[in-house]
């Protein structure tokens, strides 16, 4: 089913009489859920987009490709930089802007600015019952009610299929610039991304991969803006962590056709793993503990990211990986792969108890998604 | 307010006996000689004193109170500092205020993994306090910064003039303990970002005390910057200000803050500050950070947009005592009002688009209504503030300004924007909340807290239209 107005869309969920599969573009198939198909591609447009304040406003269904190419018109960017899952889970089709809210999706530069659920300023969307609500709207600073805004994003289709989001978008930059470490073990990286990230020098990505595109290891840290001060902060950075030996830097588009953007769109999309077998599993933790954590996993690869706070793992096939990792600070999803366990981290007893709650209030049939979140 | 339920006024003495078995004696108040103290928060027109007041030292007692509350079906009022605008710990007098003053403890700060975690009866400002000697910063900056308790700005998700850069409290929060009303503690996120499952702490922050009283918090911190400068631009007529507003941002520029005040509020600080304001419609403060070198280069573009639009002044600060004087009469803006008259503050948010149209309607009005208003706010992001002036000593005067202000709030609705930005609903703004939301919007959020709180004891008579929440109160 397609519905192509969100009152369609409604009269579809309120007549429903057993699971529906919400599906946006279909290009992160995350987690396991039965239902008919239900796609919100039908409901698609950019209704506003005002680039002096900021804010745009798009049907569910619209392309990523097409929110993007229009904010690159009046040079401006979603700032959280979704990340694009169809090389790493070898799905075809367009993203939906609906589908990267609904999934939080966020990219390196979710350090410094936010995730998605940051930039998400209003949402229109359908309950499991067929009502329609709307939530926060297209201004900044809203706390009018609870945020119901956040509450959706990142509940994947569970509590209600969205009809519509605002976004809050940001310039985009003039000038991108790494500093490159060269040759550090896990733990040593990771300190010297902590550096770079508690100085005044604003990064706006910090990975670190022990496999690079060379094979040695590499540690990235990202600047942006105008090109004067990338150039100032990219010799800060060189000079504050000179301890961790002599780094490299880059600026934009180098001779070799290599460029800083793409380093950073392959850290973001976790193309080392693409054509690799194995499960692949994002672990969100404290950085100062995700070497020793990585090192528990007896992982085929790992690629850290936002300073080491996130960890993104490839597994044998079936393993699981929360047994190995035991009690810590955050939580893993497993992205792809067929390991016989939750998909998302099972929730203390008293989180699942609201969880389930919620559940029950915005989807009182259990119709929406059915079993995706667990 | 809804009328005391008389069964649990009735029961005063028990309860008071059995809060004070789990609390050490002098964290019970009940003598209504002291019990006034907690009568009202900012929003001082209005008063009541509650039943008792406790003043829990830690997560457990918080436990204790809520769980022999929720047992005896007392209603419970969370309270921070008691800064709200919007009478969101304002008691009824059949409540228990639960202050969270004592627990202002810092329990971890790691500068490594950047944050800091905190009881959440400290206040903003010494959250930043306790981290600044390691040259570290708490971003969000609420006026009331000095006062304002944590437990505040997570429960009215608070801004600041800060915030275009670097968001609100739900921006710059990772974690929380939080005690729900039957007792029970949830350990929610932590010490890594985007917390697991459903993002619960997206939906407490904000939650206005509603759904749990947080005890602990997570708080992201931040390298402060190498420097910061602000440059003051004034204008003839708003809608050019407006304009200077949007092409910075569409520059590419994108500064920390972008301050706003109209003639009114000019007059008004500089006859109290006399921070040598120019007198025209409209005045801009922008400022932006960073290096030197960074900041001179920022600011070249800024006044490159601010001089094609034909400023009556345009004053960039050189130094730390330049930036001072710039900042000065923005400061004391509520002051300075404040020495006029008694005023109401609003803050509905509009789009940065209707600023001109907003600003003229809103004079228009205040010559229907015959009280003169100012205007001070975050422009960057639209949050607005229109300081009404009044006499709360005229009878009737208190009325007509509340109902000024319900139709400058409507107005801000009309042209896409919202109640408040940053201030909450409370009571004040909560019999507008249909202006905004449709019944099946409220029910949805009513909803919510129907699973955090089905007995609704937890500050219940806010947010919601209280003819919406009657039915759920009374049950």
């Amino acid at each position: 089913m397609t519905p192509q107005t969100e009152a369609e869309l409604a009269e579809i969920i309120a007549g429903a009489n057993g699971p529906l599969h919400i599906t946006g573009g279909g290009t992160r198939p995350i987690g396991r859920t039965e239902g008919a198909s239900l796609s919100t591609s039908g409901m698609s447009g950019i209704t506003l987009y005002e680039p002096g304040a900021l804010t745009i406003v798009a049907k569910a269904g619209t392309p990523l490709a097409e929110i993007e190419a229009e904010l690159a018109k009046e040079n401006q960017r979603l700032a959280f930089e979704p990340m694009d899952h169809r090389g790493l889970l070898g799905t075809t089709g367009e993203s939906t802007i609906g589908g990267v809210v609904a999934a939080n999706v966020s990219g390196p530069r979710r350090i410094s600015v936010g995730a998605c659920r940051d930039f998400v300023l209003g949402v229109r969307f359908v309950d499991g019952a067929g009502t329609i609500i709307k939530n926060g709207g297209r201004v900044m600073k809203n706390v009018t009610g609870y945020d119901l805004v956040k509450l959706m994003c990142g509940s994947y289709g569970t509590l209600g299929v969205l009809t519509e989001v605002s976004l809050k978008v940001l310039p985009d930059v003039e000038t991108t610039g790494c500093v490159l470490l060269h040759g550090l073990d896990d733990t040593t990286a990771i300190r010297a991304l902590s550096a770079a990230l508690g100085s005044p020098f604003e990064v706006t990505g910090a990975a670190h991969l022990p496999k690079g595109i060379g094979g040695d290891p590499v540690t990235m840290i990202r600047i942006e803006g105008f090109e004067k001060s990338v150039t100032y902060r990219a010799d800060k950075l060189r000079e504050l962590l000179k301890t961790f030996g002599e780094a490299t830097i880059q600026l934009g588009d180098t001779n070799d056709g290599y460029s800083t953007q793409k380093g950073w769109a392959w850290v973001r999309d976790v193309s080392g793993f693409t054509d690799q077998d194995g499960d692949v599993w994002r672990i969100s933790t404290k950085p100062s503990e995700a070497a020793a954590l990585a090192a528990r996993l007896g992982a085929k690869a790992v690629q850290y990211d936002w300073g080491g706070g996130l960890i993104w793992a490839l597994m044998p096939e079936g393993t699981d990986l929360r047994a190995k990792l035991g009690a810590f600070d955050g939580h893993a999803t497993l992205i792809r792969g067929a390991a016989d366990t939750p998909t998302f981290q099972p929730e203390p007893a008293p989180l699942a108890a609201i969880t389930a709650g919620l559940r029950e209030k915005f989807d009182p049939r259990g119709i929406l998604n059915p079993g995706m979140m667990t | 307010m809804p009328a005391p339920n008389a069964s649990v006024l009735s029961r005063k003495d028990q309860i008071v006996e059995r809060l004070r078995a789990v609390l050490p004696q002098d964290a019970v108040i009940s003598e209504i000689s002291e019990t006034r103290a907690y009568e009202c928060d900012a929003l001082t027109a209005y008063k009541c004193p509650p039943l008792c007041a406790v003043l829990p030292a830690n997560t457990e007692e918080v436990s204790a109170i809520l769980r022999i509350c929720h047992e005896m079906g007392v209603p419970v009022v969370p309270r921070g500092s008691g800064t709200s605008l919007a009478g969101g710990a304002l008691p009824t007098a059949d409540s228990v205020i639960l202050g969270v003053a004592k627990m202002n403890g810092v329990i971890e700060t790691n500068y490594d993994d950047r944050y800091i975690r905190v009881q959440t009866g400290r206040t903003n400002l010494s959250v930043t306090g306790a981290v600044e000697n390691n040259g570290f910063f708490y971003a969000p900056d609420p006026s009331s910064q000095l006062a304002c308790a944590i437990a505040g700005n997570i429960a009215m998700n608070s801004g600041g003039a800060h915030c275009l850069k670097y968001g609100v409290t739900t921006n710059n929060l990772m974690g929380v303990t939080m005690v729900m009303m039957d007792g029970t503690v949830v350990e929610i996120g932590g010490a890594h970002l985007d917390a697991g499952g459903l993002d619960l702490l997206g939906l407490i922050c904000g939650s206005e005390g509603q759904l749990g009283v947080v005890t602990e918090a997570t708080l992201r911190i931040l390298h402060k910057p190498e420097g910061a400068r602000p440059v003051l631009m004034g204008y003839d007529s708003s809608e050019v200000a407006g304009q200077v507003v949007t092409d910075i941002i569409k520059a590419g520029v994108l500064p920390v803050a972008i301050e706003f005040m109209d003639r009114p509020c000019i007059e008004a600080t500089e006859a109290f500050a006399k921070a040598g304001y120019p007198m025209c419609e409209a005045l801009l403060i922008v400022e932006v950070e960073g290096s030197d070198a960074e900041i001179d280069h920022q600011l070249d573009l800024i006044m490159k947009i601010a001089a094609d639009h034909n400023p009556v002044e345009l004053r960039q600060a050189k130094d730390a005592d330049e930036a001072g004087r710039i900042w000065l009469g923005r400061k004391c803006a509520f002051g300075a009002m404040g020495q006029i008259n008694d005023y109401m503050c609003l803050d509905g948010t509009i789009p940065v688009s209707s600023l001109p149209f907003v600003l003229k309607r809103i004079g228009e009005m205040s010559k229907e209504f015959g009280l003169d208003v100012g205007n001070v706010f975050h422009a960057g992001d639209g949050n607005m503030h229109p300081l009404i002036l009044f006499d709360a000593n005229k009878p009737g005067d208190l009325e007509l300004c509340e109902e000024f202000g319900a139709e400058i709030l409507k107005l801000c609705v009309e042209v896409g924007g919202c109640l408040t930005g940053e201030h909450g609903v409370g009571i004040e703004k909560r019999d507008l909340m249909h202006v905004q939301f449709d019944p099946q919007d409220l029910e949805a959020q009513m909803a919510i807290k129907d699973v955090f709180d089905p007995a609704w004891l937890l500050n219940a008579a806010k947010v919601f239209p209280l003819e919406t929440s009657q039915s759920r109160r009374a049950a």
